[in-house]
Parts: C-alpha cells; structure tokens; sequence
C-alpha cells in the first residue's frame, strides 16, 4: 500500500462536511500547518475538532474558527483565542472543554481499543456531569469514553514511507495518541527521508498507525510566546 | 507583604531534594528562580518535558521547545521530552510530588476554582483538573483578596471547581497558611503583615495560635 501523497491537498482530499477531526499540537507548537491551510482551502464546514487548544486568532485553528468551518471543538485549553471565546459565550460554537489528561487518555484509549477508564480528573466538578463515579482504593473517580476520529491529522518531524515518525522536542505533545486513534492518520512531516535512514530503536510513532504521509513545506512555526534571556556575553 | 517574587521565593523554601515538580503560569513558574542551594528538583511541564531549564538566550529560541505557558525554554542535561498521554501518566500516577498552581478562590476544605467565570471568562483547565485530582501536594500561590479588594480564601468557593479537598498550603502576599479539618490554619505572616490584617483579608474559618511567626525569606 502507498501511503506517500504528495501535498496536504491529496492527502486531505476525502475530508467531508460535519467530520470529527483529531489534530496534534500543543499551542502552536507541533501543529499541522499545512492540513490547516488545506482545510481552509477546501472551505470543509460543520467540523467537530479535537485539539488540545484552539490556535490564534490569525494562526492554527484559527483559521478555521474565522471561517466559522468548525462546529464544536473539543479540547482543554483555548485562553488565548480571542474569537474562539467570543463565539463560545455568543453560543454560535459548541465546546466540550475537558483536562487535558482526560483528553490525551482519551485519544490514547480510542486507538489502544480501550473504550473507557475511570480517573480522578474533574471529579466533584461540572466536567463530572452525568458521569458514573466510582470508588477505588478509597478515592472517587469519573468514567471517561474514548475518542476516535474520521480522520487524525499529526505533524512530526521526520518520517518515512511506511509511516515511521519521529517527532522534535516539545512538538511531541498530543501528536502520538492522536496518531493511534484516527481512523484514517495523515501524518506531514518536516522531512520525508528514505527507509531505513530512521533508528528502529528512536521511532516514536510506528507506522502502523499512519495511513498517509507527506512532506510538508513553508513551515511557519510561530512562537506564541516568545521568552529570552539576555544575549550570551562574548568574551 | 509579599510581592509576586516574594511569594515563589517562600513556596521554594517547600521544595525537597530529589523532587519532581510541576509548576503552573503565572506566579508559580518564577518558584524556579528560587531553589535552595543544596536541592536538586527536577521540573516538568505537562506539555511534555523533564528537566526544563531555564528561558533561552536571545536568538536561540526553538518554535518546538515550549513549556506549558507557550513560553520558549531551553533543557537541562539529562532532560527528557514525552508525549502528553505519558505526562499525564506521570502526573495521575502520582509520580510527580509537588504542584503549584494560581487560583482565583481557595475555600477552607481545600477546594480550588481556577479555570472559568460563566458568562465572562473561559480559557478552559488545562492539565489544572488533572494535577489537583492526584498530586499528593499541592500548593496554591495568590494574591490573598481579589482586585475589588475580596477575600480569595473563602468559606466555599462561589465559582466552577477545579478539585475538590486536595489543596494543602496557599502561601499568598499576607500569609502562609495550611488547609487542615478544622479549616485555614495561619502558619507564618508576611514580612510587615499583622494577624489582624490577614483575619480581616480571610473570608474562610481561619485557625490562629497565638505566637504567629514573621516569615524568613
């Protein structure tokens, strides 16, 4: 099976209106900009995306909120969205917004063919709203549900044709659990290097859960918040 | 009274050699700036690092090296970079010792509300929900009375929880103080603070003895 494509637009060419989407990231950082763009392109709406946080008003997800092409997101941080909270309190997009633990579990869960698990997380908060609780070692926990998604788009560094992916330093984040609970994966990368060039031993996402890889190009990489020291003194 | 470097500089003097420690934003990330010499603590961020080191030099900043606050960090020798569903691991496992984290309202039993005001403000909890459901210490740094000059330390919080009894110190700019059965107990004044002060600043049942130490920072 060929799972090369040769841009975001091929790859992402069967993504239809009202999808549920998994897209990795954590802020900006590891996310997948150039399905992002593609998606804004094919103009796709009623989107259900689930993503750790919500982009920028003008970067990420963003986009996409802009362009009112998402329905409901679900994710456990959007603070620093300023459309995305004003089309929440206006009630014009859902939110299911829950901790981010739960949620990474979640995805873990979906592609590890666990359905369910109880956590600690949100008990005795309004996340546990209709949930079961129960008691274990003396301590309540709430009962959460997997999640899968018609489509899980991650970004990571490098890969090869069989999928293997290696991700760069914090960019890691959400990417690997989404990456196991799509049921189609499009992984881009920064580079698209031949079999055999990636470490079996240094490879954190397997293949197996990749359907479809690209090399991305024009990577932005916006730091959203940019903190420095003051220049290294020079002897 | 404590300015904000002055609260992280007597939340550090909590810290403990060999500790793993998660700092949130605010407050709580400037503790880093002040580790006793003689402990070593190593810091995650639940975005997915251990040994987070300190902010880049200018010009050296990497868009794929972030801490939870979206802030550029840089590594420490011997640092390790995982996913969120492993950080998590780590933090629900109890493997992290200490957290410490902001809040908008503490209430005397130890809940904290730190993540939403319906109708006006939500950026949603973050990994907040799933640091208080499990560390076994979890230390609270703020300011003791809200910017209309109202008291933060409550009888019960008035806004959506984050966790429920799992708060165990709020060190804020009066006081330090430590959530018991019986309610707030006062354990030190800020530098200048008087007990009267910190009882009128207090809206929760606050403990007393009768010699209150002055802090030493």
């Amino acid at each position: 099976m060929n799972k090369v494509f040769k841009n975001a637009e091929e790859a992402t060419f069967d993504i239809k209106d009202n999808m549920t989407l998994m897209l990795g990231g954590f802020g900006l950082c590891g996310i997948p900009e150039n399905c992002i763009s593609a998606l804004v392109k094919m103009e796709v709406t009623g989107l259900i995306c689930i993503s750790n946080n919500a982009g920028v008003d003008d970067f990420g997800l963003g986009l996409l909120l802009k362009k009112r092409q998402i329905k409901k997101m679900i994710s456990s941080y959007v603070g620093e969205n300023a459309e995305f909270e004003r089309q929440m309190l206006s009630g014009e997009l859902e939110v299911d917004l829950i901790p981010q633990g739960s949620l990474a579990e979640r995805c873990r869960a979906g592609g590890a063919g666990i359905p369910a698990f109880f956590t600690p997380a949100g008990y005795g908060t309004e996340v546990a709203t209709g949930k079961e609780v129960r008691e274990f070692n003396g301590k309540p926990h709430i009962l959460e549900s997997a999640l899968t998604a018609d489509f899980a788009i991650v970004k990571a560094w490098k890969g090869d044709k069989f999928g293997n992916l290696i991700y760069k330093g914090t960019a890691r984040n959400f990417n690997p659990p989404m990456a196991m609970a799509g049921k189609i994966t499009i992984a881009e990368v920064e580079e698209l290097v031949a079999p055999g060039v990636l470490d079996p031993n240094y490879i954190h996402t397997p293949g197996i859960f990749i359907q479809r890889i690209f090399q991305g190009d024009n990577y932005e990489k916006r730091i959203e918040q940019r903190t420095v020291r003051p220049q290294r003194n020079v002897e | 009274m404590l300015n904000k470097e002055g609260i992280a500089k007597r939340i550090a003097q909590e810290l403990q050699d060999g500790w793993y420690v998660n700092l949130g934003i605010g407050i709580p990330t400037l503790v880093a700036n002040y580790v006793p010499s003689g402990i070593n603590v190593e810091f995650q961020s639940e975005n997915g690092i251990l040994g987070m080191g300190p902010f880049p030099f200018d010009g050296e900043e990497d868009a794929d090296m972030i801490n939870a606050g979206k802030q550029t960090v840089t590594l420490l020798p011997g640092a390790t970079i995982f996913d969120s569903a492993t950080s998590f691991a780590m933090i629900r496992g109890q493997h992290v010792q200490l957290t410490v984290l902001g809040a908008m309202e503490v209430s005397d039993t130890g809940d904290i509300a730190n993540w939403k005001i319906p109708g006006k403000m939500v950026k949603g909890m973050g990994g907040a929900m799933d640091l208080v459901a499990s560390a076994e210490n979890i230390i609270v740094a703020m300011m003791h009375t809200n910017k209309a000059g109202e008291s933060k330390l409550l009888k019960s919080c008035t806004l959506p929880l984050t966790g429920v009894k799992c708060v165990k110190k709020v060190i804020t700019n009066l006081a330090a103080i430590e959530i018991t059965p019986d309610g707030f107990k006062l354990l030190e004044r800020a530098p200048g603070v008087s007990v009267k002060e910190i009882i009128e600043a207090t809206d929760g049942r606050l403990l007393v003895d009768e010699n209150i130490p002055e802090m030493i920072l």
